[in-house]
């Protein structure tokens, strides 16, 4: 299903086409990927982003070589690479173990993709050193493999995967194995190395927190599908269904009665249960009708006296306080629940307790209907 | 029951029974090298400390051909099994699982449950008739035999250091531009090194220290060692014997040792 994906046109680095992958035969047969189709732009951070078994990284394999696809083809510049082995392709892969060679130091793990390329000696010293720099670990060149840091060994695989300067870097959940503030200066550094690089990126995470930082676009995948794909303020603002919406952030629900079409292409105006009315968000292609589903982000509505008026109604059951944020959980007039986010500032007090009957006031443009 | 723990050292005998399984076992080896070092010739009365009988083994030419032969054997026998085993191992572990790998690593391991004294006899008809239809009579029949005996003992060591490796490193390799026989000669062959070496170390051990299989297959004048030394046992006996063993002992010790290190230090 290609999709219309805005006006600039880029140059296509990857596109998979209808890529269908089975593990297996017979009754035990798995379809991994089904019917997949994705364009990945040059010099683009892309993301696949999904929970696991969602067939993420099959389809990273299938790009670097180590699965053939049971149907379908992958270009690479325009050239179908989904049969050739992995040893043939312009595409290099930094491992979610790192697979760093543990009999060969830093420096001749970071050479040997060049090495096999049958560089000459004086051109490889060079861009070792290079990648060294790049990495920030040039005083380490000689050390064994056992004997640098978790973080560190991140970096040399990096710089191993970078060193013949591939069309594609493919990225299998790298930093997985990262304690939490670790990963979060890798996640600056990548896309530091991403930018003076100027390589396509292609990002396996199941961190939805990891994919809305650093991705240029984000495919959000269940099932061995692809459901949406969009930058990340497109899937984080506009899920297209319910599985994004849920994955991607913390989200409220509304069951919805669509009244009409309001002025804009891609707009509806709904019905939410208490009879006020919103205009809701559509996405690509849907013709809602009836019955639907909207979503609203938490920190999309606040709090507001009754006789203040929203559009839902309802009373607060609890105030959570959480640092940088207060959750207020609200139990609509219909038994629903709805959750408000409201960001805390110095010295003022939540405005709301348990027990308080209050308004819930949605902000213009933060309603999407989703796709059922 | 009772106390938290289970130790088996708490048992009522067990330091007893411990004692007495490692002095079985070890007073006959200690008493084995005591009386290569006696002077005189029996091998159960003391005679004096001396180093007679080694020198006497040294010069001994039937002793000189037997322990080159047990040599050429074991290096050929265990080279060739080795190689055999490593591909073996290559082939049952770089695969993805399919119907029929189980009863190949039965298939191969098999030659550890035979009894050794069945192999030795089909082996006797079968080369008996061999040797006959070719007129050929050398060593050529012990080092097949050995070979195909030895080929499971490299194989065990070999087959656990493959499957305990990283299988994305070789992943890694061909990501990187290698081929399958550059990523075999740069990545699997320098990680498989250690699996390698003590495959061959355990084959040649094995090899040189056969008794039955080689007994039954030899032609007139192919003595190893260890048959020479049963043929020495039964005449008359002197600490000749001893001394080979010791000699043996030392050896086996020395490469069991240097493997022990060998491993540890490329794991």
């Amino acid at each position: 299903m290609p999709k219309p994906e805005g006006v600039q046109e880029k140059r296509i680095a990857v596109e998979a086409r209808g890529i269908t992958k089975i593990f297996g035969a017979g009754e035990n047969a798995l379809r991994a990927l089904d019917n997949v189709s994705v364009s990945i732009r040059q010099n683009e951070f892309f993301t696949l982003l999904g929970p696991s078994g969602c067939g993420k990284t099959t389809l990273l394999r299938l790009i670097a070589g180590f699965e053939y696809p049971s149907e379908g083809a992958i270009l690479l510049d325009g050239t179908d690479i989904a049969t050739l082995p992995p040893f043939k392709r312009p595409v290099n892969t930094v491992f979610q173990s790192y697979a760093l060679f543990p009999h060969l130091t830093v420096a001749q793990n970071i050479a040997f993709g060049l090495e096999m390329l049958g560089k000459p000696r004086a051109e490889i010293n060079a861009r070792v050193a290079q990648m060294l720099k790049l990495v920030q670990m040039e005083e380490l060149g000689q050390r064994r493999t056992d004997q640098i840091s978790g973080g560190q060994a991140q970096r040399v695989a990096l710089a191993r995967a970078l060193a013949p300067s591939p069309k594609v870097l493919l990225l299998d959940e790298p930093l997985s194995a990262l304690d939490y503030k670790l990963r979060k200066e890798m996640q600056i550094e990548l896309k530091r190395m991403q930018h003076e690089t100027g390589i396509t990126f292609i990002f396996v995470t199941h961190d939805q927190e990891e994919a809305l930082t650093m991705s240029d676009r984000i495919a959000v995948m269940s099932k061995g599908k692809i459901l949406q794909i969009g930058g990340p303020r497109d899937i984080y603002e506009r899920p297209s269904d319910r599985f994004v919406a849920n994955f991607i952030g913390e989200t409220n629900f509304i069951d919805a009665e669509i009244d009409g079409a309001t002025g804009g292409a891609a707009a509806v105006i709904a019905r939410l249960p208490g009879g006020a009315q919103i205009a809701a968000g559509v996405p690509d292609g849907m013709v809602p009708r009836g019955r639907v589903a909207i979503v609203v982000r938490p920190e999309h509505a606040v709090l507001a006296r009754p006789d203040e008026g929203g559009q839902l109604r309802g009373t607060v059951e609890n105030v959570v306080y959480s640092g940088t944020d207060t959750h207020f959980h609200v139990r609509l007039d219909g038994g629903n629940p709805f959750v408000v986010r409201s960001q805390n500032r110095r010295g003022t007090e939540a405005a709301f307790a348990a027990g308080d009957p209050v308004a819930v006031r949605i902000q213009d443009g933060a309603a999407q209907v989703l796709r059922d | 029951m009772g106390s938290k723990y289970f130790d088996i050292r708490t048992l009522p005998g067990f330091a007893f029974v411990a004692m007495v399984t490692f002095f079985l076992l070890y007073l006959p080896i200690a008493a084995l090298v005591a009386y290569a070092f006696n002077a005189g010739s029996s091998i159960s009365d003391w005679e004096g400390f001396s180093f007679r009988w080694f020198a006497s083994a040294w010069q001994n030419t039937a002793v000189q051909d037997a322990a080159m032969r047990s040599l050429v054997i074991a290096v050929v026998a265990s080279t060739i099994a080795t190689a055999a085993a490593t591909t073996a191992a290559l082939a049952t572990t770089r695969t993805n699982a399919y119907r029929g790998l189980t009863f190949k690593y039965a298939f191969i391991n098999t030659p550890l449950m035979v009894p050794e004294i069945v192999t030795a006899v089909a082996l006797l008809i079968v080369f008996s008739r061999v040797k006959i239809w070719t007129g050929y009579s050398g060593l050529g029949y012990l080092i097949a035999a050995h070979t195909a005996f030895c080929i499971p003992f490299a194989y065990l060591p070999i087959r656990a250091r493959l499957e305990s490796m990283d299988s994305s490193l070789e992943r890694a390799a061909q990501d990187l531009y290698a081929t399958p026989w550059m990523t075999f000669r740069r990545v699997t062959m320098p990680l498989l090194r250690p699996g390698i070496i003590a495959g061959f170390m355990l084959a040649f051990v094995i090899s040189l220290d056969d008794v039955v299989i080689t007994e039954f297959v030899k032609s007139g004048g192919q003595d190893t060692l260890p048959t020479y030394m049963l043929g020495q046992l039964r005449r008359e006996t002197t600490p000749e014997v001893n001394a080979i063993a010791t000699v043996f002992l030392a050896l086996s010790v020395l490469l069991v040792t240097a493997f022990f290190f060998i491993n540890r230090r490329k794991a």
